[in-house]
């Protein structure tokens, strides 16, 4: 099967064989071939459990947006209660940009779920071919000469060998795509946090961000209020007309 | 021979199959230089229906190495830009 292969076919067998590479020692895969396999495997579970780890991180990375919708949600309807319709407006905005990061993530998570599905079954049948290996070792060792079994069994390990590093690949490139994953959302988070989606933000000199503003408005509503307190209290502000009989505050 | 999609596992073709496919592969990078999504995907989608028509499962006992190695199936525009796109490591 010499020149066998496209370009993408060529890639794809240059990156196995770089991870074939450590394990190629003919004289190593007779006597620990199996051994080595066993071992290997270990680190394609660590490999796995990472993924999972990451996507677990990336769930709650997806849970924070989803509170900074509802939190920018709550910011816009107060920014209208206030008269304030600019804030609403920019709280919407982020809310949007918010909102449609997290559905391509959400996406994303759940195709990283069923990658994840399919390491654990490719793991399966790792696992089956290194229990084929050694059986076919053995037999392997009591049928053929030295010299013979050598070869026979280089075969298999290389068989092995190529099943253990595409896994391997295919870990790896979960593992990316789940830190890309990672970084997007915490940009996405921090953007939030700072109230600085650009020009989204862009209200009055530029710089106020709506929980601030909104915070003003508050304060400048809990003065209004105070006062009418203090007018209630001191009897309308002066005024002589006693019909405000409020019980035991007068007198 | 032996064809392995990559993150999946291997199959046997009929050796006949390997030009078929080899053809496929070459001008599916092509689309991808000629910045084609449309035509990658089309060319990628047979690649697949032929390995998965014309192919066999090899077993959990059988342990030989491949011949051909397809990227994995879900492979994107993108990954293969970056990926099989440019210099390669062996023109052809």
């Amino acid at each position: 099967m010499a020149g066998l292969g496209g370009r993408m076919s060529t890639v794809m067998k240059a990156k196995i064989s770089k991870l074939l590479d450590r394990a190629e020692d003919p004289s190593e895969t007779l006597d620990y071939g199996y051994q080595k396999q066993v071992e290997l495997l270990q680190n394609v579970k660590k490999g796995i459990a990472d993924v999972t780890t990451s996507k677990k991180r990336l769930q709650m990375q997806s849970q924070k947006i989803e509170q900074s919708v509802v939190k920018l949600d709550t910011q816009a309807r107060q920014a209208l209660a206030q008269g304030r319709e600019d804030l609403a407006r920019a709280a919407l905005e982020r809310k949007t940009v918010a909102q449609t990061e997290l559905q391509s993530l959400d996406s994303q998570i759940e195709q990283l779920a069923s990658q994840q599905e399919a390491l654990t079954q490719n793991e399966k049948k790792l696992r089956a071919k290194i229990e084929a290996f050694r059986t076919k070792k053995e037999v392997i060792k009591a049928q053929y000469s030295a010299a013979e079994a050598q070869v026979k069994i280089s075969e298999a390990a290389n068989g092995v060998g190529e099943e253990m590093a595409d896994l391997g690949l295919a870990i790896q490139r979960a593992e990316d795509k789940t830190e890309e994953m990672r970084a997007r959302a915490g940009a996405v988070e921090e953007l939030e946090a700072a109230g600085t989606f650009d020009d989204l933000s862009q209200l009055g000199d530029g710089q106020d961000d709506i929980d601030r503003e909104l915070a003003q408005l508050g304060a400048t509503g809990q003065v209004d209020d105070e006062l009418a307190a203090m007018k209630a209290e001191l009897g309308s502000g002066g005024g002589d007309s006693p019909q405000l009989g409020n019980g035991e505050e007068s007198k | 021979m032996i064809v392995r999609i990559s993150g999946e596992g291997q199959y046997r073709l009929p050796d006949a199959d390997a030009e078929r496919l080899n053809e496929l592969d070459n001008r599916a990078v092509a689309s991808v230089e000629a910045g084609d999504e449309t035509g990658f995907g089309e060319l990628w989608a047979q690649m697949l229906a032929l390995v998965e028509a014309d192919g066999e499962a090899i077993g959990d006992d059988e342990l030989v190495p491949s011949d051909v190695i397809l990227p994995p199936r879900d492979s994107s525009f993108a990954e293969a830009a970056a990926e099989f796109t440019g210099e390669g490591l062996i023109p052809d």
